[in-house]
């Protein structure tokens, strides 16, 4: 019998494989380390749901580009009114939903209806509660009106969790999601691939590819294994440690870009001796950052000295506020009467920036007396114990949403930041959509959080994409969560 | 028989009711909200408090519990938290991969361990016996994940004979299904099989010593005839219990290699439910592998007692 079986493997596995590639192809099989729990990006925060159908399968008014920027997308236009609380967006004519029903004004009114409604469970319902009106103006006009002006507005309609929905699919879209993109949902394998094919009926440009699988690989070594292989063609972001095996090998080429994540050492402001401004600048001095990045993300990563991404055109490197400089720190620490240093816990999410860079910043403070226990806890630990109830001192982690220091203006947020100043600078910047004065404030913004050493300040995470050499088109950064697929293509 | 099947049955269904109350109250006791874990940390309090409420996690334990237990009763899993789909609709989808995948394991280790243990026991102290225990030895040392990730580095990677991992439908393509779990299953297997041999080779090397093949020597039976016609069928006993103890490990062992391979079983399901904290979901698999696990042994026991006259009339006494 073992012997039949093997036999018959043999066989087997001579037919399966033996599939040469010769005109350029336009399937695509890409990675991913997350399967999305569902596909309804207006209902869920898992990175893995914008991944496959944020501008694939669903578009929002806009839509974010490589560079973040804001481009037309099913608005092909808008006018704001002058004291900036009224948005007429002129939609494009022509589109249709995969299930052939017609894209209009009342689609859109729909759409922010159930994002802002009472019992919305939109992930990012907070983004949209400055909303005050949705109105069809007429089929093909809507008119948004704000109860305040609001300068990322046009940002935020592009994300992920604005995506245009229609009232007659929308309650089915977790499993069977219905949109405008260039690509439709076909099948969906639970626990191994989805599949998405091109929209005959898209309003816009086709896309090369006819027909892309997702298939989802959580571990680490069997990503590796699948692309060496050749079973998948690309992924998107994977483990940095991994990417010396593709580097020398010229069946690959290694994306090396950045996203909106802010890796940093999170400190717990209204808890002593945290809440000492002296302490915290003590633990900035302490911090190697050139180090933690060596460790924790096998060298990628831009050192950060605030909450911003350094591909912004509004940042400003304040890496150099508080040096690395141990002396510095001991005479801080002196100052703050914590003379032989203390001891406090760090408690870690379980991804590998936190749980390395947590050895790595625990030896690092140690230098100054600071000796911190290190606790790992899986993901619904850390949202139940650090980020809900605020019970912890110091943690490691990663603020991937774009756009997002404003948490800071916000005093229950998990930081425990209570700074009226801060909170002054945001208020002014919401309010003003003039792109100078919006810098200055930004800039301001970023100096403050910078000087009070709210948290440790370690570095932007990088993405890091590994693709077949023949394929063309992939983003190299990413502004907002997603894989968009619109201008991947085969050079052969 | 009748009454020992019977006490082997209430026993069953107590182990299966104990069994469903640990698993409520281990999961209900896990620290970790699903509402907000499906919603992420940018998500507004009320988002989450309407999430909790569509999920009926604010009811209290109790009820939860015992709508869970009456809804399996009429075959009502109930819905995934993370998917919105019936849990039963998600088991059942998975089986397809899970099933073929353990039944493969199975009889791959039957197949390689078995003949194994008896060549070994029949060469007792030569060479081959010595090489083939050190061979059994490491089988059962080394970690399974560990091997799946050899075979794929060897017949995927540089042969490129058979898929790294991933799983095509079987309503797609048969072929390419069954080939998708050939690797999967011989990495499952290689523990079992090492297990396999060596009690095979302890039990025969047993039997060789005993009386009744001592009988069958002297009434002009040759060594090997003696041992094949007596000696394997009395050695099997032991090696029986063993084959039904490994199906739980087999099950186990999914979990694991599933996730290796990429595979879409139940035991990733698990995993991934877990992770998400999607309870029901994570309830309601666990009670499916514990009902075909004791299930197994029940029939196994039954086996046992009907072939075994010995075991009957204990019982009935």
């Amino acid at each position: 019998m073992a012997l039949r079986t093997a036999v018959a493997a043999f066989a087997l596995a001579l037919s399966f494989v033996g599939i040469a590639d010769a005109a350029p192809r336009t399937d695509l099989r890409i990675g991913l380390v997350l399967e999305p729990p569902a596909l309804d990006p207006t209902a869920g925060a898992a990175a893995a749901i914008d991944e496959v159908v944020y501008q694939n399968v669903f578009e929002g008014l806009t839509r974010i580009d490589e560079t973040g920027a804001v481009q037309p997308a099913l608005a092909s236009s808008w006018d704001v009114s002058a004291d900036g609380l009224s948005y007429t967006f002129h939609l494009v004519e022509g589109a249709t939903f995969h299930d052939g029903t017609t894209f209009d004004a009342d689609d859109v009114v729909f759409t922010y209806g159930r994002i802002t409604a009472a019992d919305s469970v939109n992930a990012q319902k907070a983004l949209y509660a400055g909303i005050d009106s949705v109105t069809a103006v007429n089929a093909n006009t809507v008119e948004i009106k704000l109860k305040g002006p609001d300068g990322l507005f046009l940002f935020n309609v592009g994300r992920g969790d604005a995506v245009i929905v229609a009232p007659e699919s929308a309650a089915n879209n977790a499993n069977t999601p219905i949109g405008t993109g260039p690509f439709k949902f076909v099948n969906w394998q639970k626990g191994a691939d989805l599949t998405l094919e091109q929209y005959a009926g898209y309003w816009g440009t086709k896309p090369a590819l006819t027909k892309v699988t997702y298939v989802f690989i959580n571990d680490a070594a069997a990503r590796v294994n699948a692309l060496l292989a050749g079973s998948i063609d690309g992924i998107n972001n994977t483990d940095a440690s991994t990417l010396p095996v593709f580097k020398a090998d010229p069946r690959f080429k290694v994306v090396v870009g950045s996203t909106e994540g802010e890796t940093l050492l999170v400190q717990n402001n209204a808890k002593a001796p945290f809440s000492d401004l002296k302490v915290r600048q003590a633990i900035a001095h302490s911090l190697d950052r050139a180090e933690i990045i060596a460790g924790a993300s096998s060298g990628y990563g831009t050192p950060i000295g605030s909450h911003f991404p350094p591909h912004s055109k509004d940042y400003v490197d304040l890496t150099g506020t508080y040096p690395y400089d141990l002396d510095a720190a001991r005479k801080l620490l002196a100052e703050a009467d914590y003379p032989d240093g203390f001891s406090a816990t760090l408690k870690l999410p379980p991804v590998p920036y936190a749980t390395v860079g947590g050895q790595i910043v625990a030896s690092q403070l140690a230098k100054v007396g600071i000796k911190l226990t290190q606790v790992n806890l899986d993901w619904n630990q850390w949202l139940t114990d650090v980020f809900t109830n605020k019970d912890y001192d110091l943690t490691i982690i990663s603020h991937v949403e774009p756009f997002d220091i404003g948490i800071y203006a916000d005093p229950n947020y998990y930081f425990g930041y209570n700074d009226p100043d801060f909170q002054a600078i945001m208020k002014q910047l919401n309010e003003t959509t003039d792109e100078a004065a919006r810098k200055e404030l930004l800039i301001a913004a970023q100096k403050r959080l910078a000087e009070q050493a709210v948290n440790g300040y370690l570095f932007e995470l990088a993405q890091t994409g590994v693709w077949s050499a023949k394929l063309e088109g992939m983003w190299q950064n990413a502004p907002v969560e997603g894989v968009v697929l619109s201008g991947i293509h085969w050079t052969e | 028989m009748i009454r020992f099947a019977l006490t082997k049955f209430l026993g069953l269904a107590a182990t299966l009711l104990v069994a469903a109350a640990i698993t409520f109250a281990a999961l209900d006791i896990l620290p970790g909200d699903p509402a907000r874990f499906i919603l992420g940390i940018n998500a507004t309090p009320d988002a989450v408090a309407a999430l909790r409420e569509q999920l009926g996690l604010d009811a209290p334990a109790l009820q939860r519990f015992f709508g869970w237990i009456g809804g399996m009763f009429v075959g009502d899993f109930g819905l995934s938290y993370t998917q919105g789909q019936p849990v039963g609709q998600l088991i059942a989808g998975r089986l397809g991969v899970t099933i073929p995948l353990t039944v493969i394991a199975m009889i791959l280790s039957a197949g390689i361990g078995l003949p194994i243990g008896i060549l070994a026991a029949r060469r007792r102290g030569s060479f081959a016996d010595a090489g083939l225990m050190v061979l059994a030895q490491l089988g059962v040392a080394i970690p399974n994940f560990w091997f799946g990730m050899l075979l794929v580095l060897l017949f995927s990677v540089t042969l490129r004979w058979l898929p790294p991992g991933g799983f095509v439908p079987w309503g797609e393509n048969p072929f390419a299904a069954f080939a998708s779990l050939i690797l999967p299953s011989i990495a499952l297997a290689l523990p079992q099989a090492a297990i396999l041999a060596r009690v095979m080779r302890t039990a025969l090397v047993d039997v060789q010593g005993s009386d009744y093949i001592r009988t069958a020597r002297a009434k002009g039976l040759t060594l090997s005839e003696a041992v094949w016609k007596h000696g394997v069928r009395n050695a099997m006993l032991p090696v029986l219990t063993i084959l039904g103890l490994q199906f739980a490990y087999l099950v186990a062992g999914t979990v694991i290699v599933e996730n290796v391979f990429y595979l879409p079983g139940l035991g990733r399901l698990i995993f991934d439910a877990i992770s998400a904290r999607d309870l029901i979901l994570v309830r309601s698999s666990v009670i499916i592998l514990v009902l075909a696990v004791i299930g197994t042994m029940f029939l196994t026991d039954l086996a046992y007692a009907w072939v075994d006259p010995r075991l009957r009339s204990r019982k009935a006494e």
